[in-house]
């Protein structure tokens, strides 16, 4: 029996592929964070005074917060402390501001794409995906636009929204994760540099996938990138998002804030592959990434649905969630979490059903590797006025090896006696029998644990865009790979 | 040159011995038929060969195809050609049937240099041997032994094996828990595959597998040691005085 816990123990081990930095010439922003360092990133983003005080707002916040409480402390990690004076706020690559195509894009940039995979050229648009790359802090090209313009489907970074699309971006930024919500969030609204913004109209069903890739690659920055969605009445639109960091011997830390809004009748589908750098073997260095996401279920028959795998970052903290404010409203939650090493995990989601009729799905697979330790923290909460709500959900954790951890931290809160509540979980460990049979079919060990961690998973990649599965199977292979004896 | 040769074979689990000396050749296109008691070792010499590693191989050696089968690991000996059917076929939830015999097949024929087969190409083969062990079609892409009923695993496992084509089968238990006709359905499957390049190790507790399936020779192993050899006959001997009668004498390899 030892020998095979050492076999499975060796799958522990992994290297990180998307690890190299990019040499570019950047535009930082001395580190430290204060109401000049806002005012200098509002500058360099020529940004109009309405945005300037609500990020100076959001920064008094944090102060504040800061002061008083400091960091959430209820979650299931333990994490370093963290010198938010010794982090750069602002770090974009230099470049001419104004960027109308491709070809003005920094070679070098491109080419670190293209080294991720990322379909940035025109050519892909055979594969149906629209991409805005954030790299750092700047949002450095949106492929598609012109084809998305003419449905008057808006994707571009969140500057350009601010210039172009004020009154949009007005209405709804921070109308679902207000900078009061959490220390993170807070933060984010105070220095956020760029992300996404995407505007789908009355009507129109988005033709493309749409798709973000962050990558973070200046040493000592932060990334604090703000996406907003929205979907106007019966509109339908898919976003994907993917990321990577370099190796780097020190922390970074990601807080990045998403929001979502569905109209009546709208869709909304975020799918997310999360791979920033893990750290190493030891828990050296890694992405603590503090995330707020969030949508809102605004109208009546509207729905959003998460799906999230996430293997990377030595922290993660996230929480994708619904507030299911129309009648009929529809939430779902998807998610893969995999904690290998040193990594650690305390992710999940919250469905709050306002509404009548609301229906919420909770699948939540986590994967505990090495001496990862992975908290599944879910909260389902019925509201007095939320007749006939419903709520599925199912939480299962799969253990390799024996130095992991599993936990579980389902809330429930029904304030509605009508309510139907439905609560499945399990726990189970790569038998050795599993791997036995797989081997001696001739599948090699490894193989054999990425197989059984593929079925483990399978409920939560069949809800994944096609592309993106075949992307977020193979990623979970190689962070299992190792040294198989 | 023999298709595996095993010579002196001892092992223990946790500490105990469960092999005490066994000595057994098989050629290429026999068949050769365990027999013995529960508790006689049947089922450790299957996992021994298969190089399931919580057995310790403590004396003796096992060529196979001229090779050290106790020097390689389980994937190693199943890619060389040597296949175990379960006693007991174990559920990989949410994995294809289909997807994972073509991921083992691939593995299979990589190993010989082979090309890997792609989706399209591997469907008509893995329709071909569903059909000839009468298998439901449902069970196709469901997963690996997922909510299959004893009977459907142990044809499963007969299924894999023909797709496989491996050039040593061993059987282990295979006959229990199935009714007569899957008996007769996993017999059917077996005897298909029967050839000249090809040998079985049959394992099992009771003769009316051989019924169907006529072994060339039968072992009697009781007490980790094989007590008897000798043909067909044996079993029915067997079947009729019990294993007491088995512990007459025990000869040394049969045949050369």
């Amino acid at each position: 029996m030892s020998s095979s816990v050492d076999t499975i123990r060796g799958l522990a081990e992994q290297e990180y592929k998307w690890g190299f930095v990019t040499d570019i010439a950047e535009d930082r922003a001395p580190k430290g964070l204060n109401e000049d360092i806002i005012r200098l990133i509002s500058a360099r983003k020529q940004e109009p005074e309405w945005m300037l005080e609500w990020r100076l707002n959001a920064l008094r916040h944090w102060f504040r917060m800061r002061r008083e409480e400091g960091e959430p402390k209820w979650a299931n990690l333990t994490i370093a402390p963290i010198d938010y004076q010794a982090i750069s706020y602002y770090s974009a690559p230099k470049q001419k501001p104004q960027l109308e195509n491709l070809d003005q894009v920094d070679p070098e940039i491109l080419r670190t794409y293209e080294k991720l995979g990322i379909p940035l050229t025109e050519q892909k648009l055979l594969a149906g995906v629209a991409v805005d790359a954030v790299f750092d802090s700047v949002s450095v090209a949106t492929t598609f636009k012109g084809k998305l313009a003419e449905m008057g489907v808006i994707f571009c970074s969140f500057s350009e929204a601010v210039q172009k699309h004020p009154e949009l971006v007005k209405k709804y930024l921070g109308s679902v994760v207000p900078h009061t919500d959490n220390f993170y969030a807070a933060l984010n609204a105070a220095v956020f540099t760029d992300g996404s913004f995407v505007y789908v109209p009355k009507g129109v069903r988005c033709p493309m996938e749409l798709s973000t890739y962050f990558r973070i690659n200046a040493a000592e920055t932060g990334q604090f990138e703000r996406t907003l969605i929205v979907a106007d009445e019966g509109a339908t639109v898919s976003y994907l998002e993917g990321c990577t960091a370099p190796i780097r011997d020190e922390n970074q830390l990601h807080a990045a804030v998403v929001e979502l809004v569905a109209l009546d009748n709208a869709q909304i589908k975020y799918s997310t592959v999360q791979n920033w750098y893990p750290g190493d073997k030891e828990g050296r260095g890694g992405i603590y990434n503090f995330v707020t996401k969030r949508g809102k279920c605004l109208g009546v028959n509207s729905k959003i649905s998460w799906t999230q795998v996430e293997t990377g970052s030595a922290i993660t903290w996230k929480y994708p969630s619904c507030i299911l404010q129309g009648d009929n409203s529809v939430g779902e939650f998807y998610s893969v979490a995999l904690t290998n090493n040193r990594q650690q995990a305390d992710t999940g989601t919250k469905m709050i059903h306002i509404g009548k009729n609301t229906r919420s799905t909770i699948v939540s697979k986590g994967i505990s590797a090495g001496y990862g330790q992975n908290t599944y923290r879910g909260q389902v909460k019925i509201m007095k006025s939320a007749t006939g709500a419903r709520n599925y959900t199912q939480c299962d954790s799969l253990l390799i090896g024996d130095r992991c951890g599993a936990h579980t931290f389902p809330y429930i809160e029904v304030r509605n006696a009508t309510a139907r509540m439905e609560h499945e979980a399990s726990t189970s460990k790569i038998g050795e029998n599993q791997l036995f049979y797989l081997r001696q079919r001739g599948l090699t060990a490894e193989d054999a644990v990425s197989m059984i961690v593929n079925g483990f998973c399978k409920t939560v990649f069949k809800e994944l865009p096609m592309e993106f599965a075949v992307e977020a199977q193979k990623l979970l292979g190689v962070s299992l790979e190792g040294s198989v004896g | 040159m023999a298709l595996l040769e095993i010579q002196d074979l001892h092992a223990s689990v946790g500490g105990h011995e469960i092999l005490k000396g066994v000595n057994l050749t098989l050629n290429a296109g026999e068949v050769h038929s365990i027999m013995g008691p529960n508790g006689s070792g049947k089922s450790t010499l299957a996992q021994v060969l298969a190089r399931r590693e919580t057995y310790e191989v403590t004396r003796g050696r096992v060529l196979f195809d001229g090779k050290d089968l106790l020097d390689m690991q389980p994937e190693e000996a199943a890619r060389e050609g040597l296949f175990m059917a379960f006693q007991y076929p174990v559920e990989i939830p949410g994995i294809g049937n289909a997807y994972f015999l073509r991921s083992a097949l691939n593995a299979i024929r990589k190993h010989r240099g082979q090309d890997e087969l792609d989706a399209m190409d591997f469907l008509p083969l893995y329709k071909e041997r569903m059909k000839l062990l009468e298998m439901d079609d449902k069970l196709m892409n469901r997963a690996v032994n997922e909510g299959f009923s004893g009977g459907e695993k142990k044809r499963n496992e007969i299924l894999q094996m023909t797709v496989l084509e491996p050039k040593l089968a061993i059987l282990d238990e295979t006959d229990s828990g199935l009714d007569i006709d899957a008996l007769r359905i996993v017999a059917q499957g077996v005897n298909a595959m029967r050839s000249p390049e090809r040998a079985f190790l049959v394992i099992t507790h009771y003769q009316r597998l051989l019924d169907y399936i006529t072994p060339d020779f039968v072992h009697v192993l009781v007490d980790g040691k094989i007590v008897r050899s000798g043909g067909p006959e044996l079993a029915l001997e067997l079947e009729d005085k019990g294993y007491g009668s088995a512990e007459v004498d025990a000869p040394e390899a049969l045949h050369a």
